[in-house]
């Protein structure tokens, strides 16, 4: 009776878990094994060779397992270049790609064939095909209660604690924001296909999108930072330019003494 | 009563002027006022800064009326943004959208608005530390001085009513730190902030009480005190810097027609270019990108408008303390940087003209300015409370520092935290050393005239620096001030030995005095200044000047 109960649930979560899309990418042997060994080259001294981890004498974790992160972590840290970290620090910032698309396939495939994980989802997922007007609108409400906190509402970024910060989102590819979502990379919060679904995972990204497509109805958006830096253009800008014109007006009216010719 | 002559009445324009003279005597103010002089330099024109964005202001606020709607109703947007198309919002939100997209030249009056107020605000402050570091606030002119600080107090009150309106997300939040310090005063704390919103934040009443508070009683206490503050300007006359010429009892300078209206005109029209082209080319509070006011949201960079800043930043920076007395919660880290940090500057502010006085036992008008050198502690103390200014507005920004400048936004806390402290302390001990030392220099320039950087070489095999005379108009100009002087004070005993009534008020009084000008640099006195010029002759061509300290004429 246990057993077949074991035997159901095990069933049940092998079809409906994430993992069961687990992709072609794990079943690839080939590119697998490619992705082991540049692991091996890039990744292992951190992550260990097994990518089990490595855990310093003190306790502190020098890099994380990644067994059951999922491809799509991977095609996330290494397609936006956040991985290999370039040194050890608070954060990873993004950079440059060092691996090229050919080769972050075949590191995703090896790690997702460490253990079950979110797969790289299918570029239908986020080409806002099928997002219409009111989607557009969804999206912006997701998006201020959900992202806006951290991100700031112009998606321009903002600072997180001890130097950790969200980093911005305009000019980021869809795909990788929606593994961002999908896998909550460094600071950011898991948002699971059950919390936020695909469809609106996609409403998000058409807003984030529509901002970007948005003129820049005001003029001038001053990086989108908000009252502070609408005071430091008040103060520089308006008071630096008027007390120069004060100074000009004083200066050239009429005079006080008459000119002496030298 | 004699009547009055009557001129001008063959041309048209006389037989006008005739008439409205004739009902309502112009003829006698304007003779008066026409010709009144006000004295010309840059640093007069700040205040003038701060009146015509706040003209700028109400022209721009009234068109704003015409379309705005101060009510919380929910009313679901169908305008032309089309991000937000769908969405319940209030009355107030969604009339500001409109503002901004559906009414020509909403938008442009919308930011010309918003930034004629910032830098109103931003001017009125420039304007007083003008005043203060010139010392333009002594007698006869403390009443104008505190009138000053009530339009400045008015304008950050009659800002953030004005931040408010929108009833956007930043204007909700700012609203909702607003509660919080209502909610902070000691007992009465919730029953004020159910008063004042109504009952629950965020209620249905605060925007539509904020839109009265903000277009009819702010704004005429602001008119009636700017009338009153203009009206004692005209009665005190304008101060002027010392030269040849000015003394306590006169104004030099140009009269009001042509040449100061003229000037004073022009300016109007520059603050207004300026203004027009900020609100054209500089996006000001994007309400469209923040979203509707909804509790459950918050964006990062919430901040107030720049004048409400060094409040915010009092908040960031002050630890989180709370206590508990018979029963009731003191929230500390709301109350002090929340509640007192406003009547602490003001008080400051408005007691140091009374402060000063008592210091110096100085009873006399003033209408000449001090350099802010020749005040050194004055300068100093200035310094020192803008310095603290200045760190609690970093404090204010301490998320938008962190990620431009890639700082922890923790450690950027901490060392504002004891920056609080230290920094005006480091800027009040520099800026003294600094007026000290450049008080120096012009005694130095007046003994022995201006360094010329030629070298002689002596017949000795020695060198010496020529040293150039001094215009007697530069001469008068360092030493037009008064020498620091501590008062003297009576015994501490009568004769019998008693303590003398009043002996420890001046001894405060003294030590006071010494604090605030014992450090100063006497000017160089008439003896020393013939010493110099006639003695070993090393300011080689200055004995043809007059001393400035006797009865000198200009030329």
């Amino acid at each position: 009776m246990l057993l077949t109960a074991l035997l159901l649930t095990g069933g049940a979560y092998a079809v409906l878990s994430p993992a069961s899309a687990q992709d072609d990418l794990a079943a690839d042997e080939a590119l697998v094994d490619r992705g082991r060994q540049l692991f091996l080259v890039g990744c292992a001294s951190c992550h260990g060779t097994n990518a089990e981890g490595i855990v310093t004498s003190d306790g502190t974790q020098y890099g994380p397992s990644l067994v059951g992160v999922g491809a799509a972590a991977v095609d996330f840290q290494v397609g936006t270049g956040r991985m290999p970290l370039a040194e050890p620090g608070v954060q990873a910032p993004d950079k440059p790609a060092q691996y090229d698309d050919e080769e972050t396939r075949a590191l995703a495939a090896y790690v997702a064939s460490l253990g079950p994980g979110p797969a790289i989802p299918e570029a239908e997922k986020y080409d806002l095909e099928g997002v219409d007007e009111e989607g557009v609108v969804r999206g912006g409400q997701f998006f201020l209660t959900n992202c806006t906190a951290c991100h700031n509402f112009a998606g321009a970024g903002g600072a997180l604690p001890e130097g950790k910060y969200a980093p911005p989102l305009q000019g980021t590819d869809p795909k990788y924001i929606y593994e961002a979502m999908l896998t909550g990379p460094q600071q950011m919060p898991v948002f699971s296909d059950e919390v936020i679904t695909p469809e609106d995972k996609e409403d998000v990204i058409a807003y984030i999108q529509s901002l970007e497509e948005n003129p820049s109805y005001g003029g001038f958006a001053l990086g989108s930072y908000g009252p502070v830096a609408e005071g430091m253009f008040a103060w520089l800008l308006g008071i630096g330019a008027l007390v120069g014109f004060a100074v000009w007006i004083a200066a050239n009216s009429v005079r006080s003494k008459k000119r002496t010719k030298a | 009563m004699m009547s009055r002559p009557v001129v001008a009445r063959a041309t048209r324009t006389g037989q006008v002027a005739g008439w409205a003279d004739d009902r309502l005597g112009l003829a006698r103010v304007a003779r008066k006022h026409l010709r009144k002089v006000f004295p010309d330099h840059w640093s007069f024109m700040l205040g003038e800064i701060a009146l015509w964005s706040f003209v700028v202001v109400l022209v721009t606020g009234v068109f704003l009326t015409f379309w705005y709607k101060p009510s919380m109703g929910e009313v679901v947007y169908q305008g032309s943004y089309d991000q937000l198309r769908g969405i319940p919002m209030s009355e107030a939100y969604a009339s500001t959208l409109e503002l901004s997209f559906d009414v020509r030249g909403g938008l442009l009056m919308r930011q010309m608005h918003h930034w004629a107020a910032n830098l109103f605000i931003a001017a009125m402050m420039v304007h007083m530390l003008r005043v203060f570091f010139t010392g333009a606030f002594r007698k006869p002119r403390e009443l104008n001085w505190l009138i000053g600080l009530g339009l400045l107090m008015l304008g950050i009150v009659e800002g953030f009513a004005g931040y408010s309106l929108p009833d956007d997300l930043l204007s909700g939040t700012g609203l909702r730190i607003a509660e919080a310090l209502m909610q902070s005063i000691p007992v009465v704390g919730t029953y004020v902030a159910f008063f004042v919103f109504g009952g629950e934040f965020p209620g249905d009443d605060i925007i539509s009480r904020l839109y009265t508070v903000h277009v009819l009683l702010i704004p005429g206490l602001l008119l009636a005190l700017v009338g009153l503050h203009m009206l004692l300007l005209v009665y005190h006359k304008h101060t002027q810097w010392p030269g040849p010429g000015r003394t306590e009892k006169n104004v030099v300078g140009f009269p009001m027609m042509p040449v100061y209206a003229a000037k004073a005109g022009g300016y109007f029209f520059i603050v207004f270019g300026v203004t027009a082209l900020m609100g054209a080319l500089l996006t000001i509070n994007p309400i469209w990108a923040y979203g509707p006011y909804n509790p459950s949201q918050v964006t990062a960079g919430s901040q107030p408008d720049w004048y409400m800043g060094w409040l915010d930043g009092g908040l960031r920076l002050m630890p989180s303390w709370e206590s508990e007395l018979f029963g009731y919660t003191i929230s500390w880290n709301v109350l002090v940087p929340g509640l007192l940090l406003l009547p602490l500057l003001f008080g400051l502010l408005g007691a140091y003209p009374f402060i000063e006085r008592w210091v110096t036992g100085d009873r006399r008008e003033h209408h000449l300015l001090d350099r802010p050198r020749n005040a050194p502690t004055r300068t100093a103390l200035g310094v020192a409370g803008v310095t603290a200014y200045g760190v609690l507005w970093l404090g204010a920004g301490n998320d938008i520092l962190a990620i431009i400048f890639d700082l922890s936004i923790n450690t950027l806390i901490v060392v504002l935290r004891v920056l609080i402290f230290v920094a005006p302390v480091v800027a009040f001990v520099l800026t003294r050393r600094i007026c000290i030392g450049l008080q120096r220099a012009d005694r130095d320039r007046v003994l022995h005239g201006s360094e010329t950087g030629v070298i002689r070489r002596l017949p000795t095999g020695g060198y010496v620096e020529s040293h150039a005379p001094l215009s007697i108009e530069e001469q008068w100009r360092l030493t037009a001030h008064e020498s620091p002087e501590v008062p003297a004070i009576g015994p501490a005993a009568n004769g019998n030995g008693a303590p003398r009534p009043g002996a420890r008020g001046d001894r405060l009084r003294t030590a006071m005095s010494r604090f605030l000008s014992g450090h100063d640099v006497a000017k160089p006195t008439r003896e020393e200044l013939e010493e110099a010029h006639h003695g070993d002759g090393h300011a080689n061509g200055v004995d043809r000047v007059s001393e400035p300290d006797s009865g000198h004429r200009v030329r």
